[in-house]
């Protein structure tokens, strides 16, 4: 056991713990705009240790794998903004806790309702 | 799409073969001279035909106080990141799931498109928030705990550490 291998293995249980818990939120959330967040956070820095341990496991491929995680660093966030904005403009509305409703959701002067509430999941 | 100069166009070249150059030798690993040599030549044809869609700035960006605050912005970005995941984890984690989500708006001070889309992406990133969408200098943000519906107070807590950074960069 090298020092190497100690980080990157280390760093794949990081990777995959955050993977985990960004599915347990893409279970837990009540909507898909809170699914988002928990799925796009989670996934990008699990991602990015996952890789960066299979860098630091196989000494070659650790440039490579650094190119991977400066994609994933631009593509991962850029996904989710098309993903939310597709979603509120179909007519999906985010779901809304307190009681102050109108102005909880600043979106809808670009994008008017045109249903009554938002969706329950 | 903007018109741009020859000089502009020039500058935007260089800068756009030298990435490019550098993604092909991470990607080889090696300065074997046949592969460094094809390496220059796809480059330089990839960084000809893009030159009015994927480039963001000209060889002015390489200054040394410019490379010093990306330097730093990585850090602050990196930084954020790990908080976020960790918040992300805890609200997921808390058998009462502790969300008060709502969409929240703020104007930003950025001016040119592509500064604006690092903001934005930067902003998903951190703890909390999704941005939906950008109008202009509007941007409009999911927020899984909103604290103020005040667009001043929003822009302090979201976008300030970001943007006085992003604005020595741009």
């Amino acid at each position: 056991m090298s020092i190497t291998e100690i980080i990157g293995g280390i760093l794949l249980i990081i990777g995959s713990t955050f993977l985990f818990l960004g599915g347990l939120g893409i279970f837990r959330m009540p909507d898909v705009f809170n699914r988002l967040q928990a799925g796009t956070k989670a996934t990008t820095l699990g991602g990015m240790s996952l890789v960066l341990g299979v860098g630091f496991l196989e000494p070659t491929w650790i440039w490579k794998s650094l190119i991977i995680i400066i994609f994933i660093a631009y593509s991962n966030p850029i996904s989710s903004h098309a993903l939310a904005r597709a979603t509120y403009r179909r007519g999906h509305y985010p779901y809304i806790k307190s009681k102050d409703k109108e102005n909880m959701d600043a979106y809808q002067e670009v994008v008017p309702h045109t249903k009554e509430k938002e969706d329950k999941v | 799409m903007q018109s741009l100069t020859f000089n502009q166009k020039l500058g935007r070249f260089i800068l756009n073969w030298i990435l490019l150059m550098l993604v092909w030798l991470m990607f080889t690993s090696t300065f074997f001279w046949q592969e460094v040599v094809v390496g220059a030549f796809v480059s330089m044809l990839l960084s000809l035909a893009s030159i009015s869609i994927f480039t963001c700035c000209d060889l002015s960006i390489l200054r040394p106080d410019r490379i010093f605050w990306m330097i730093w912005y990585f850090f602050v970005f990196i930084k954020a990141l790990i908080v976020a995941n960790f918040d992300v984890a805890r609200r997921v984690i808390s058998p009462s799931l502790p969300i008060n989500p709502g969409i929240v708006k703020f104007k930003t001070k950025l001016t040119t498109n592509y500064s604006k889309m690092v903001l934005a992406n930067s902003i998903t990133l951190t703890p909390g928030t999704l941005s939906v969408d950008v109008v202009g200098d509007t941007f409009y943000i999911h927020w899984i705990d909103v604290e103020t519906t005040d667009p001043e107070e929003a822009f302090k807590i979201i976008a300030e550490p970001f943007e006085k950074i992003l604005l020595k960069i741009f």
